[in-house]
């Protein structure tokens, strides 16, 4: 279980974005978080991937509230996500062939002994064929590169996965696909599913329940008082 | 009937600058790699005793046998230029060298730790910045026996604040890149993205820092040597040739000030063309266009 409780964040204290949010993800269910744009969700996100620290509230883990956040975060509490961003660009180190792209977590876990095995499982999952796996990110197109970039949150075989707005760069076509990855991915292995974004139709049609932002942050105290 | 198109001036334009590009590349790494074969190759076949002077061949002009002339007390300037630009060139690299490292790990640390470290370690560079850098150079030289490494530290300790400072801010930019979350979330630690993902995004303006160095380093030798705070009076040294030719340029003696003064300007025109040429591989709008 991933509980997010009171969850206070932001990026200055005196005016937290986040306030008082909570949220639980249950194994193998697909959460869709619905929002407009500034209204939190990414922060939230983040906070969810241990990525950002809260001014206040607890992130609970399986049972295990996390003591540290971005390098202070135990390396297994980290590996537990796969995290795929909105803009894939920015998402991957320019200087990385695809396949070292992919591989780089295992590599950075101590595991080079895998890379090979899971570059074969991964790249036909995702659709990448032919000489893609050795182009650098410019080489590639936005959905060549999403697409690497979920086989890099997939190669640890991470419990959690937390989709920020992971589709809006893209066609419609590649957007089906990678639904359609990381659904059988869930299916298979029991993950968690997080998935930001703005199109109602989409995580209705993707996820278990579907949250507004709104309903996240707690009723006002006395919604009365003038 | 055909019909022919012709370029656009952009275009025209482009071409015409990409092809002074290159001749300039290749001509100042022309002018380097000859300048560096003679340094290397000169002394091994043409012996230098440091000491041994000739009174009654003093200040002879360019001639066949001393193509360069002599200095005033009859040695051969053409030798002493080059055993002069080797101590240079020595200085510079070295010092360069040792510059950028110690600034390329100051400023990596201090950007990639941020927070309290961060302001720390910049404070410190604002605090060595704010000394003027030929005055803490003679200062550390001052310290020691006239010799080449301390001249190599005092250069070298002198010139690290600007890479850091570059360093700094290139990690800066880079830290919230969501590539470095994306490697977080992947198990790595602050060291594997330091070196993996930081390190080689700023390599290449730290290179190119360190190129731009060399030059400076192999002036700030010479106005050390220039100052008598160099090199020992006897050895050659380009600083030391030119502070001694100034009274027979009063004479009209043209020679002991003008081929030590080239070997000084040529060298730093063809590291600046090189280092041109890097900083137009750099920027991406040009990376393209270039045929290199």
């Amino acid at each position: 279980m991933l509980e997010l409780r009171d969850i206070i964040a932001g990026y200055d204290r005196r005016t937290p974005v986040l306030r008082g949010v909570s949220l639980t993800l249950a194994p193998g269910e697909a959460v869709g978080l619905l929002g407009p744009s500034g209204c939190g969700k990414s922060t939230l996100a983040r906070v969810a991937a241990l990525l950002h620290r809260p001014d206040a509230g607890t992130v609970v883990l399986d049972g295990t509230p996390a003591r540290g956040w971005r390098h202070r975060a135990p390396r297994a509490q980290r590996t537990a996500f796969g995290v795929l961003f909105q803009q894939p660009r920015l998402s991957a180190d320019p200087r990385l062939r695809l396949a070292d792209l992919i591989a780089e977590p295992l590599r950075a876990t101590g595991r080079p002994a895998e890379v090979a095995s899971r570059l074969d499982e991964l790249a036909p999952l995702v659709g990448l064929g032919g000489d893609l796996l050795t182009r650098r990110p410019h080489e590639v197109s936005d959905g060549q590169l999403q697409r690497a970039c979920l086989a890099r949150a997939l190669v640890l075989r991470p419990r959690w996965l937390i989709c920020d707005e992971m589709t809006a760069m893209l066609d419609a076509s590649t957007t089906a696909a990678l639904v359609a990855v990381v659904e059988t991915y869930r299916r298979e292995t029991g993950a968690g599913v997080l998935a930001v974004g703005h199109d109602r139709t989409l995580l209705h049609r993707w996820c278990d329940r579907t949250v507004h932002w709104t309903d996240l942050a707690p009723a006002p105290a006395n919604p009365g008082a003038a | 009937m055909a019909s022919t198109t012709a370029p656009a001036p952009r275009a025209r334009a482009r071409r015409a600058a990409g092809a002074r590009h290159t001749l300039r590349l290749r001509a100042s790494a022309a002018v380097l790699a000859a300048l560096v074969l003679a340094v290397l190759l000169v002394p091994l076949l043409f012996p230098l005793d440091q000491q041994a002077v000739d009174l009654a061949g003093k200040l002879r002009p360019p001639s066949a046998a001393h193509p360069f002339g002599t200095d005033e007390v009859g040695r051969d300037l053409l030798l002493r230029c080059v055993y002069g630009l080797r101590v240079s060139l020595l200085v510079g690299v070295v010092a360069a060298l040792t510059a950028t490292v110690a600034g390329t790990a100051v400023g990596a640390l201090a950007g990639a730790l941020g927070g309290a470290a961060d302001r720390t370690v910049m404070r410190l560079v604002d605090l060595f910045s704010s000394v003027p850098h030929l005055l803490l150079g003679i200062f550390i030289v001052a310290m020691f026996r006239p010799g080449v490494w301390p001249v190599i530290l005092s250069v070298a300790l002198t010139h690290w604040l600007s890479t850091a400072r570059i360093v700094r801010a290139e990690v800066l930019s880079l830290r919230s890149r969501p590539y470095l979350d994306a490697a977080l979330t992947g198990g790595a630690s602050r060291w594997r993205i330091t070196v993996r993902h930081l390190l080689p995004a700023v390599l290449p303006q730290a290179g190119l820092a360190a190129v731009l160095m060399v030059p400076h380093a192999i002036w700030h030798e010479s106005a050390l040597s220039f100052l008598g705070l160099g090199l020992p009076a006897h050895e050659a040294s380009l600083g030391i040739m030119a502070n001694a030719a100034r009274s027979s340029l009063l004479a009209g003696d043209w020679w002991p000030t003008l081929f030590p003064g080239l070997f000084l300007i040529v060298p730093t025109l063809a590291v600046a063309g090189l280092a041109g040429a890097w900083r137009e591989r750099l920027n991406p709008r040009r990376r393209s266009e270039l045929t290199l």
